[in-house]
């Protein structure tokens, strides 16, 4: 139908006859020849998910060649955290990801638990389940308007976003705050569920499953989404490997990695959980398949809210915070949040800071690597979908 | 392509006659959830000014600032947190770890101002108009981030202790001494408290470091009697500390006693680096009267100064009231001998069963020394001369104390009753108690006092411990009189005690007539007080010398008499107690070594 589907599945393998001659694996591009033209997207532009610009350079409306231009919202949270008390690095960790933080503030605290070998009462690790996924229905629902609005359907993103603040005041009574939740604390979480809830939050997930039919039947049953992203950004199964592709980018090729089930942490060994994947490999299928993981997050979300122990400690007995060390060691904690595989490693060298810290966050490799490549050969007016279909997040991979 | 494809996106209508989700007006519609963190708040009648909130900001978005009407006084700074908005995260970890509670935040979300100063700003003292908003983020019981329980101290049990003089408290170990330390928040609100004024929260630093000898010199900074202070101080620093708020506050004392327990007698010079401060450098000779604490401590910073330094004591060893005022079981005469051995080692002249008055004169002190510091101490009894008291087995606590240190055999009776609720009380209560139960195999004693239990002045694990040796202590009764048939005594008459002090705070009980009791007895023992003997001064100084109330000598802040050779401190001053003692020693040190440099100068001239 059109040059995309000719092109399908051929990935980044694409035909480049026509584009400038390939020199040690960088194209050649000869911008006084007037054929090529370099433009910016971004770091200002409503088709970009945050503070990144991608540097392209376009013959007519097409992508020859793309560059991820980062290092306009770098704070050194890492840096940041070895010069405070490790207490004192769990407000800013959720910094790191504004539309997921609570996976940010799982891993850290988990790390200087796992380093200092403190057990999570049982009560605390299924009120951190419940955050963890939450937060993933709200990250979901923020991505969907995102996905729905990089191709002109500004309407579902006026929707998600508005159900995604009703989740918000699920957090802000939960938590304290709506956007960072700063509520796992190392040791536990920092405050038990109000006063109904429970009943709240079950009726919020009737609420957005009632919204999600909606929008399965204006954006997933739409001729034009799907010929939109139906064969853009190919991500082949061999390249999962290759770029060291996580979550659902590698769910949607077909590959079985998530560490909810492939390693369980907090309580989601204790949870009727399933693989979802698709052999779609294009934005299409990730799209499904992310709509896929929101119904089943909004499921998780219930079976945690059932199991809930109603009486139990919620935070270990931490010894005296403002001077706590750390015994000497290094860890390595994971947690998969809606971009993938997220993980903080730790080391301590027996003092009250910690020596070093390295947040990995999945949109490093999707949205440099990864983006650059699949970006090569597309229409400029699908840069922005492309990018919200690889779920960047420029925060998180600036830090 | 499907049909549907096409069809399908047209249902987006459907929401167009949905009720829309918007909040008209969310300031008022939409206030912050019950839990939310939104702008602080703080109770000044509960803030103490720790700056525990300061200390745990990651953002250094908290000052600790004076404000006006905020006083500092024991136990409170005076200070209060002043929060700049520019670098606040609201994160509220200074909520979760504020030890009294007091601040707190409110749901409210929205603030306009004109000037950007006024973002920084004194919760509790600015006006704002949440302050009185109850909701809002709040410190739950639930999390830790302070340990409010103390180490438990390990102690003699009561059966195996009521007979013996043994010490009852065991001591911490290595392991609890640093798990107690780790508690300390480093406010230093304990530093202004201590009348010494000891780093306190830098050896407890030292501890967590386990640099045990830099905790030790850190003590001897300003107390010289590490080994009795970290037994029998009044420790007015935990009554101070900030975790006393939400629980028990840090085991200051003990620590205390762990570290110079940690340091044998023979490497306390070398710890402590006065090796060679054997000789008095600088010709200069002080006389001090009385081997107390005030005493012994001023005799020490004189003498690494470099002054020659002679004690006259009236008694036949060291220590003052420590020695012969406090039993055995709670201060071992060995620890005692510690501290002092190591003060004696440094050169100073201890001369005992010198009574001075009687054996020497002060005028002869004076002329034979360079300046004189008197620290005699309170050893007389006080009687409560109420009808009987006259009797002969009618004794004062003091002396019973003092003969039992000495050694000397007493008469205990079978029945004993002892009035007085004060520490002094306690120690005659429990020392008898011990002594019966030698003599008798039984204990039957009872102490009474005016105070009611809650305000009766000795330390409440005293009383504890006093009623766990069997002693009965049956507080808020007022003396009447000591029944007496035939010179023996049969028993002491009280009536109950309603009140001690008057409204304005003056010592005035008042008494109801009509609820009575007596206590069967065959000995009294009166401690209500100790009073101070001056007999030392002769007619000549004393018509010289001025007087404050209650006839104590008048002194300066530096505890000089207005005889600028005559420096006087100790129980006779402040206290009574041992760091009160401790410090006047110190600071009459300082000034006495002030007082005879400045004489050099105007020689030199």
């Amino acid at each position: 139908m059109n040059r995309m589907s000719e092109n399908k599945y051929k990935g980044f393998e694409a035909d480049r006859s026509k584009y400038p001659e390939m020199k040690d694996g960088k194209p050649v591009i000869d911008l006084e020849s007037h054929k090529y033209t370099k433009i910016w997207q971004g770091p200002q532009h409503p088709g970009v998910t945050g503070n990144m610009a991608l540097e392209l350079i376009i013959d007519g409306d097409e992508v020859v060649d793309t560059k991820t231009r980062v290092g306009y919202l770098h704070r050194a949270f890492e840096k940041l955290m070895e010069r405070r008390r490790y207490i004192q690095c769990f407000p800013i960790v959720c910094r790191i990801c504004v539309p997921e933080p609570d996976t940010n503030e799982y891993c850290v605290s988990a790390a200087m638990e796992d380093l200092s070998g403190i057990v999570v009462p049982e009560k605390a690790q299924w009120l951190r389940t419940l955050n963890l996924e939450m937060s993933r229905v709200g990250s979901f629902l923020m991505w969907l308007g995102g996905q729905a609005g990089s191709i002109g359907m500004g309407a579902i993103g006026q929707w998600t976003v508005g159900m995604r603040d009703f989740w918000l005041d699920l957090f802000e009574e939960m938590t304290g705050g709506r956007v960072y939740h700063m509520y796992m604390i190392p040791g536990g979480v920092r405050k038990d569920l109000p006063d109904g809830f429970k009943d709240r939050a079950r009726d919020l997930i009737i609420r957005t499953r009632k919204l999600l039919v909606n929008i399965e039947n204006t954006f997933f049953n739409n001729i034009i989404v799907k010929s939109r992203l139906k064969g853009l950004g190919i991500i082949t199964p061999e390249m999962v490997d290759e770029y060291g592709i996580v979550g659902p980018n590698a769910r949607a090729s077909g590959r079985e990695c998530d560490i909810r089930i492939n390693n369980p942490y907090v309580k989601y060994g204790e949870l009727d959980i399933k693989m979802i994947t698709s052999n779609g490999c294009d934005a299409y299928a990730r799209a499904e398949l992310r709509y896929q993981e929101l119904l089943q997050s909004l499921d998780l979300v219930s079976q945690i809210l059932d199991k809930i122990p109603e009486k139990g400690e919620i935070q270990a007995k931490l010894p005296n915070v403002l001077h706590w060390k750390i015994p000497a060691g290094q860890t390595y904690v994971k947690a998969e949040s809606t971009r993938g595989e997220h993980g903080f490693y730790m080391v301590s060298d027996g003092s009250e800071f910690p020596r070093r810290v390295f947040a990995r966050g999945a949109s490093y490799t999707h949205a440099i690597s990864l983006l650059e490549k699949l970006a090569v050969n597309i229409s400029i007016s699908d840069t922005a979908a492309l990018m919200v279909s690889l779920h960047t997040c420029p925060p998180e991979i600036e830090r | 392509m499907k049909l549907k494809d096409i069809l399908s996106p047209l249902r987006v209508w459907e929401r167009a006659a949905q009720k829309p989700w918007t909040i008209k007006d969310p300031i008022n519609d939409r206030p912050g959830a019950t839990n939310y963190r939104g702008f602080h708040k703080n109770d000044f009648n509960k803030c103490i000014g720790c700056g525990s909130c300061e200390e745990i900001c990651q953002n250094a978005a908290i000052d600790l600032v004076p404000v006006e009407g905020q006083e500092t006084k024991d136990g409170n700074s005076g200070l209060r947190p002043m929060i700049d908005y520019g670098r606040c995260c609201w994160c509220a970890l200074c909520v979760d770890v504020c030890p009294t509670g007091s601040l707190t935040m409110s749901n409210k979300y929205t603030w306009v101002a004109d000037m950007p100063e006024e973002y920084r700003f004194v919760p509790g003292k600015t006006e704002t108009k949440w302050q009185e908003s109850e909701k809002g983020y709040k410190r739950s019981e639930d999390i830790h981030l302070i340990d409010y329980e103390r180490v438990e101290m390990l102690e003699i049990k009561p059966e195996k202790r009521d007979k013996s003089f043994i010490e009852i408290v065991k001591g911490y170990n290595k392991e609890q001494a640093m798990k107690e330390a780790e508690r300390c928040l480093e406010c230093g609100i304990c530093i202004a408290t201590c009348p010494a004024h000891m780093d306190i929260p830098a050896y407890i630093a030292a501890i967590r470091e386990d640099d045990i000898e830099n905790a030790f010199r850190i003590l001897y900074e300003t107390n010289p009697l590490p080994e009795i202070c970290g037994r029998i101080c009044t420790h007015k620093c935990e009554t101070a500390c900030a975790l006393h708020n939400n629980g028990e506050s840090l085991a200051i004392r003990w620590l205390k006693r762990y570290i110079a327990d940690q340091i044998p007698s023979e490497k306390y010079k070398e710890v402590l680096g006065t090796e060679h401060l054997d000789d008095p450098k600088i010709g200069k000779s002080i006389a001090i009267i009385g081997a107390g604490p005030a005493g012994i401590s001023a005799a020490y910073y004189l003498a690494i100064m470099g002054y020659k330094i002679k004690i006259f004591e009236a008694l036949p060893d060291s220590g003052g009231m420590t020695r012969y005022g406090i039993p055995e079981y709670r201060l071992p005469y060995d620890q005692i001998d510690k501290d002092i051995e190591y003060i004696k080692s440094l050169g100073v002249e201890m001369q005992f069963n010198t009574r001075v008055g009687k054996d020497i004169t002060l005028d002869k002190l004076h002329k034979d020394y360079d300046a004189v510091f008197a620290g005699t101490g309170l050893h007389l009894g006080r009687s409560t001369r109420i009808p009987g008291a006259d009797n002969k087995r009618v004794y004062f606590a003091t002396d019973l104390l003092r003969e039992v240190s000495l050694g000397n055999e007493i008469d205990v009776a079978e029945n004993i009753v002892v009035i007085g609720g004060g520490n002094v009380a306690m120690d005659i209560t429990r020392t008898l108690a011990r002594l019966q139960n030698k003599k008798y195999g039984k204990i039957q004693i009872l102490t009474t006092s005016l105070e009611s239990e809650d305000i009766m002045p000795a330390d409440r694990e005293e009383i504890v411990e006093a009623r766990e040796e069997k002693a009965i202590i049956d507080p808020g009764w007022g003396p009447k009189e000591i029944e007496i048939q035939n010179g023996k005594i049969k028993g002491l008459h009280v009536v109950k005690c309603l009140s001690v002090f008057d409204e304005e705070g003056r010592f005035n009980p008042k008494f109801d007539d009509k609820q009575k009791k007596f206590f069967k007895a065959d000995m009294v023992v009166e401690s209500i007080g100790q009073g101070m003997d001056l007999s030392y001064l002769s007619e000549d100084i004393k018509s010289n010398l001025k007087f404050g109330p209650r006839g104590r000598i008048q002194v300066n802040e530096n505890f000089q008499s207005n005889l600028k050779w005559l420096f006087v401190g100790g129980d006779i001053i402040q206290g009574p107690d041992v760091i009160h003692g401790v410090a006047n020693g110190y600071i009459a040190a300082k000034a006495i070594d002030g007082f005879l440099n400045k004489n050099d100068k105007r020689r030199k001239k």
